[in-house]
């Protein structure tokens, strides 16, 4: 990845980053689209999928439920999907490491909205009295600002962790490289795990229903095995 | 009564407006501004256009608090618009805003973040396990899910237009009441047939294991997801494993 890169990199994490809760929420942030779309900018859209498909099963409990602070998994997607792609060659090494940048940016990502939503709530306050005296281009203005802050949170969010992790994972990747296969297999299990527990969670309480989902998992392990 | 035509690109402005509800989010008023930014189109409407007191007075009275899921405020706008077109006394109109707040936000967060989209993400996922392509699984998940989206929204603004102040029967149909918990099911029987594949195709990225790797795998995995279970909801898994890959990490990098 060179630093020319990274321009289209912030300018799809900045949309993304949009995408989560401002505009217009068609799920181009969830980590499957995010990660493969960083993927094919890097020129490997099948690594991105393969770190996007990671983090989509670790996304799964994280719900964007009403006004509770959640991980925010555009931006974070976005830099999975680059590091696993992107920076030379790509490997099984830095699809576990786009994944680890990517759950750090989550984290990240989850506070830099928190710090927006306070921010659009001051300047909502702010103009309130103009609202209420008659003022009605207000309206717009609030929301062309707080549009134009989000983007720029994810945008400058995604430039800022890429562009930190570039030299971290140049000079990890070669050194887990013996590793590679158990962490491959760690980061499959604890997606898989945390998925399963979040469906689990969220489905109604009905033996039936979990007996129908034991067997697709009985029929989809079999076919895992055969294959 | 049947309701009053609203011109349809009235119609198109306000839905493309919905789309940016939570342009402006926060916590002191939510949704209020971009429930007004979505009715403006059709408060323009009001006897002496933008320029007008009344308008003005709209604008002010919706962008107060508001809290709803961000699709199904699109019934909330459609109600909305018809009750200030109408002419309702202000105090009625605050009153069915504040009613609103609570039905739609639970309907919303049920229907689509606890079923339609952990359901498009599985199915996704299931291609992706099956051997999809990126661009299919990304296509799918993409066109499953806004199918739902955008019908939602459509169906909100009509239904919410249509109904007015009556707009709750709208959500009172059994089809909307057993629909999230149906979607919840779904997305689990599907995850159930999806996780394993996808996860094999992960994991085999770098080795091709024995079907006792595999097996074993399976077993680990649904251990792991017993104890998140089990903990419920103390333990976030996303953290967790944050954690445990940057362990597994740094202890291969030594």
């Amino acid at each position: 990845m060179t630093a020319a890169s990274l321009l289209p990199m912030a300018a799809l994490g900045g949309l993304v980053g949009l995408d989560v809760v401002s505009f217009p929420q068609a799920m181009i942030s969830r980590p499957l689209v995010a990660a493969t779309l960083a993927g094919a900018l890097c020129g490997d859209a099948g690594a991105g999928l393969l770190a996007g498909a990671a983090l989509e099963m670790l996304a799964m409990e994280t719900l964007p439920f009403g006004a509770s602070r959640y991980p925010e998994w555009g931006s974070a997607s976005v830099v999975a999907g680059a590091i696993a792609a992107g920076i030379p060659p790509a490997s099984a090494g830095t699809l576990v490491l786009g994944a680890l940048a990517g759950l750090a940016t989550a984290w990240l990502g989850g506070w830099s909205m928190f710090f927006v939503r306070r921010l659009n709530g001051t300047w909502s306050l702010r103009a309130r009295p103009r609202l209420e005296g008659g003022d009605a281009r207000v309206v717009p203005a609030l929301q062309l600002r707080g549009l134009t802050a989000d983007f720029l949170r994810g945008a400058l969010l995604t430039a800022a962790v890429l562009a930190l992790a570039r030299p971290v994972v140049t000079d990890l990747a070669p050194r887990i490289a013996s590793s590679n296969w158990l962490l491959v297999f760690l980061l499959a299990a604890l997606g898989a795990s945390v998925a399963a527990s979040a469906l689990w969670r969220l489905a109604p309480v009905v033996a039936r229903v979990r007996w129908y989902a034991a067997i697709a998992c009985a029929a989809a392990i079999a076919v895992a095995v055969s294959r | 009564m049947s309701a009053p035509e609203l011109p349809r690109r009235v119609r198109a402005a306000m839905f493309l407006r919905l789309l940016a509800v939570q342009g402006s989010w926060n916590y002191e008023t939510m949704l209020g501004n971009g429930i007004a930014f979505a009715l403006e189109p059709a408060l323009r409407r009001l006897p002496g256009g933008p320029r007008g007191e009344a308008y003005r007075a709209a604008m002010a009275r919706e962008a107060r608090y508001f809290n709803s899921h961000p699709y199904t405020a699109a019934l909330a706008v459609g109600a909305l618009a018809r009750l200030e077109l109408d002419g309702e006394a202000p105090e009625r109109i605050e009153r069915f805003r504040a009613a609103l707040c609570g039905p739609l936000g639970s309907i919303g967060d049920q229907l689509v973040w606890a079923g339609w989209l952990p359901f498009c993400a599985m199915l996704a996922l299931f291609a992706f396990g099956l051997g999809a392509t990126p661009l299919a699984a990304v296509l799918l998940f993409l066109v499953a899910y806004n199918v739902g989206h955008i019908w939602l929204c459509a169906w909100g603004l009509e239904a919410g237009w249509s109904g007015g102040l009556r707009v709750a029967a709208a959500l009172g149909t059994p089809a909307f009441r057993s629909a999230p918990q149906r979607l919840a099911a779904l997305a689990l029987v599907l995850g159930g047939a999806a996780i394993p594949l996808a996860a094999k195709r992960l994991a085999t990225v770098v080795f091709c294991p024995s079907a006792w790797w595999v097996v074993g795998f399976a077993v680990g995995a649904a251990a792991l997801a017993a104890l998140l279970v089990r903990s419920r909801g103390r333990v976030q898994g996303w953290l967790a494993a944050l954690a445990v890959l940057t362990l597994a990490t740094m202890a291969a990098a030594w």
